[in-house]
């Protein structure tokens, strides 16, 4: 029989976000948080393996340009400066979902997707620039595996701002299911680290000289 | 489904009952309503129970289990006399490369992650895994991935580039069917499902545990596995990496292999084989798993040394990552590096040879006790030495060169693998079947099953050590009668012993899919706890309840159900028991949970698994294709996100008027 007035008493053996209980897991980390946590290790080795093959084909580039020829270093400074300043507002959403200040929350998220979508803007220009300046693709190993490494990257970049956007559009119909600032922490998590490898990522491929 | 009422009384009675009525969702999540079957195939599409789950992983890996066996039977017909006619060159290149790709990502790693997804939270004392849905996703993207490698069969031939796939080898020069295109990319689908696994097992191995369980007292079973999981979730992503580069290669022209552009041969080597020797401790690590569990239930003896068996466990998971090289001995690393690797190589015999020790010390002294499980679990701890053995040959690299793609080689893994890995899985068949199923496999079949398996696998994998060190190459699809070699060393002798061999061992395998059907038919249920085990798993009724536990068991031993069972005689020092099995579930049941929120079942796995089949199609075929596909995946995305993963109970419509509960109890 299903009384309606019954509390659930949701233990650690229960699985998934389902209510907005905490849960009590066996290590005090909700599992969605460890979940990600695994990912995102997942996810360097990912970036490691693409780094490694540029690293080692970024000085092979045919008959074709070299990084020096066409890396704006200027350009990309700015573009990354974008980036890294949405992790900042990456920061204030979550704080605004901890304080449980829907406004504010929505208001950061926006603004973390309008920077990121700036930086994928830039990456589409910097992307067509170099095209045009004949690195293509196919032109050369370095072309390869450039494009392959920063467009992974892009992607990421991409996946985040469709999952800030989706976020405040359930949010605004009050549809996010399980915890609220969870969410927007966890995607936060996601952010922070997608950021972090293009630190990386600019350093290793734009800043060192072949 | 969802919402379980206090459980009926009955240990015996099995869990899917139909005796459910429908649950109506009065809440639509993004496009669909939740599926509510309780019974059914729809019950089976939808579910997100981890035990039926693992049955589906478990029937999808013992299909392609059955084609690989094929394959290989076929591999030895061609073999089996010279000048073989059975099979062209072509056609024997994609039987072998798709033997292998068969029997290790669709039969052996599957077929632990079935048994994984069914035990793991039963010897946890969870009620499922901590994320269900996901679980169902990596399913389908498994049977996805699956479909797809295979699809290439009937659509200009299969991938016929070996299982490593060597680049440039693998490049649209060299392999121009689409073979490798459907290959990378149904790899890359099952390797979502290998990801999204390792999260959620590692997630529920860390946070889902009893109260009391610590981490020092779960099964071994648990334990390798969750090493598993970690060597998963570090090496796939470097498959995938790999993956990507062979088909931006194959579809889209770039040259990351193209060794005339001036592309490294070694890159590919080197990302296959940083996910490939990890993934050889991923193929046997859950085998020594089960049998850790088997031998000590049949010897009647706790697991000897339970901390160097875990800590031995993880600490292959260390150095497996350190000797990926020595699959490269022969490629001209550099002497510094072969040393390296060489060393690495020999340490890594020192932790199995410990676990191997910790089994033969738990057998000693024991009450052995020979079960069809037992049987296989002893055959792995033999036929894993041997190969192990021949594997620490390969560690001194200029005998390793010699024996480079010869039989020497495949003798060697065969034994690991089958020998280890296979008879591990068998002996979980036998042991763990009356808990999946609720009846006992036919041991007397059991036995002539495990006899005919042991002759028949040393019938065909033994000889192969001499045809190797005679200098066969492997992948050659035909030898001559004019370069056999004459005496003891005739390579024709050898190799009709191994092809007889591999139809023994065809015939071994037959007798347990007959053994399948005979205890499927037969109505004799299994007794509650039939081997006396000693773990969680066997603290549930046979099959367990739909949410596995009465009431949470709270742990304070290792073999916390065998601890319940027995107590010491202060005065002999002897264990007597005090409880039956029957006692200890009675007790469970008393004290049963009033409340059990159980996750709910769900469309969008399904529906976005089946997005990928079209991307990986489109790629190959037509763009067109990949974007339908990549929509379909959107719109299961959208319905994913929107959905709770579990039911709250204003989604359930009130009781009907005749006061039967709407989420009614499962036996």
């Amino acid at each position: 029989m299903l009384r309606p007035a019954t509390v659930m008493r949701l233990g650690h053996h229960m699985a998934d976000t389902a209510t907005h209980e905490a849960h009590v897991t066996s290590t005090g980390l909700s599992n969605v948080k460890l979940g990600m946590w695994l990912f995102l290790g997942s996810e360097c080795l990912l970036f490691g393996g693409l780094i490694s093959t540029y690293m080692l084909y970024r000085g092979r580039v045919s008959n074709g340009p070299t990084p020096e020829q066409i890396y704006d270093i200027p350009f990309t400074s700015v573009s990354s400066f974008v980036l890294l300043m949405s992790s900042l507002t990456m920061v204030l959403a979550v704080a605004a979902a901890h304080k449980k200040d829907d406004r504010g929350t929505n208001l950061w998220l926006t603004v973390t997707a309008l920077l990121g979508a700036t930086f994928v803007g830039g990456q589409v220009y910097e992307f067509t620039a170099f095209y045009n300046e004949g690195l293509g693709f196919t032109t050369s190993l370095f072309g390869s595996s450039f494009y392959t490494l920063t467009g992974f990257h892009g992607v990421h970049v991409t996946v985040g701002i469709i999952m800030l956007i989706a976020l405040v559009a359930i949010n605004k119909r009050s549809r996010v299911p399980g915890s609220k600032s969870e969410t927007v922490e966890m995607i936060g998590l996601y952010w922070h680290f997608v950021d972090i490898v293009w630190i990386i990522i600019f350093t290793l491929v734009y800043l060192i000289p072949v | 489904m969802a919402i379980i009422e206090r459980p009926a009384p009955g240990t015996t009675v099995p869990a899917l009952t139909p005796a459910a009525p429908a649950i109506t969702p009065s809440r639509t999540y993004g496009a669909l309503r939740r599926p509510v079957a309780t019974t059914g195939w729809k019950s089976w599409l939808f579910t997100v129970d981890h035990k039926k789950l693992g049955l589906m992983y478990g029937a999808t890996a013992l299909f392609f289990f059955i084609v690989g066996g094929l394959e290989a039977v076929l591999i030895r017909l061609q073999l089996a006399a010279p000048d073989g006619k059975v099979l062209n060159a072509d056609l024997y290149n994609q039987m072998f490369t798709m033997h292998a790709t068969t029997m290790v990502f669709l039969f052996v790693m599957p077929m632990a992650a079935g048994f994984a997804n069914y035990f793991v939270p039963l010897q946890i004392g969870a009620r499922d895994v901590a994320f269900p849905r996901i679980n169902a996703f990596g399913f389908w993207c498994l049977l996805a991935g699956g479909i797809v490698v295979n699809l290439a069969w009937f659509l200009g031939g299969a991938a016929d580039g070996g299982w490593f796939m060597y680049a440039p080898n693998s490049g649209p020069v060299f392999s121009p069917s689409k073979g490798v295109d459907f290959w990378t990319l149904g790899l890359q689908i099952a390797g979502i499902a290998s990801l999204t696994g390792a999260i959620n097992l590692i997630v529920t191995v860390l946070n889902m545990r009893a109260p009391g369980m610590t981490l020092m007292k779960m099964p071994v079973f648990t334990w390798m596995i969750t090493v598993v999981q970690f060597l998963l979730l570090f090496a796939v992503p470097v498959i995938t990496v790999a993956l990507f580069l062979l088909t931006f290669q194959r579809s889209f022209g770039a040259q990351f292999f193209d060794v005339a552009a001036g592309a490294d041969p070694l890159l590919w080597q080197h990302l296959f084989w940083i996910f490939g020797h990890p993934e050889v401790y991923i193929l046997i690590l859950p085998s020594f798993g089960i049998i850790s569990e088997v031998l000590p239930v049949f010897s009647r003896k706790p697991l000897f040394g339970y901390p160097f068996v875990v800590f031995s466990g993880a600490a292959i998971g260390f150095v497996g990552w350190g000797v990926w090289a020595h699959h490269m001995f022969a490629s001209g690393l550099g002497p510094v590096s072969v040393a390296v690797f060489s060393l690495a190589t020999m340490a890594i015999a020192v932790p199995t040879g410990v676990k191997i020790i910790n089994w033969t010390l738990t057998m000693w002294g024991g009450k052995l006790v020979f079960t069809t499980a037992m049987k296989f679990a002893i055959g792995l701890v033999v036929l894993f030495t041997i190969g192990g053995l021949s594997g620490v040959t390969h560690s001194v690299a200029p005998s390793d060169t010699q024996q480079t793609d010869t039989y020497y080689i495949v003798a060697h893994f065969h034994y690991v693998l089958f020998g280890g890995a296979i008879f591990g899985i068998f002996s979980g068949f036998y042991y763990w079947w009356p808990k999946m199923f609720g009846k006992m496999l036919n041991e007397r079949l059991g036995s002539w099953n495990f006899w005919l398996m042991v002759i028949g696998m040393n019938m065909t994998f033994g000889p192969m050590h001499i045809l190797g060190l005679q200098g066969q190459p492997r992948r050659m699809y035909v030898w001559t009668e004019a370069r056999a070699g004459e005496g003891f060393f005739n390579l024709g002798f050898w190799n009709l012993i191994a092809s007889i061999g591999s139809l023994i061992l065809t015939v071994g395998i037959g007798l347990f899919l007959i053994n399948i059907v005979v205890t499927a038919r037969s109505k004799v249920r299994a007794p509650l706890d039939p081997w006396n085990a000693r773990s969680l798993e066997w603290m549930t009724s046979n099959p367990p309840k739909e949410h596995n536990f009465d009431s949470i068991p709270h742990v304070h031993h290792l073999d916390e159900f065998f601890h319940r069972k027995y107590e010491e005689d202060p005065t002999t020092h002897t264990m007597r028991e005090v409880a039956s099995a029957e006692d200890v579930l009675a007790e469970l049941e008393r004290n049963a949970d009033k409340h059990i929120h159980m996750p709910s079942p769900s469309y969008w796995p399904l529906v976005l698994a089946c997005g990928m089949p079209f991307v990986a199609l489109g790629i190959i075929y037509s763009i067109p294709v990949a974007i339908a596909g990549g929509l379909i995946m959107l719109y299961a995305l959208y319905g994913w996100a929107l959905e709770p993963a579990t039911a709250p109970e204003s989604d359930f419509d009130a009781p009907s008027s005749n006061g039967h509960a709407v989420g009614a109890s499962h036996g």
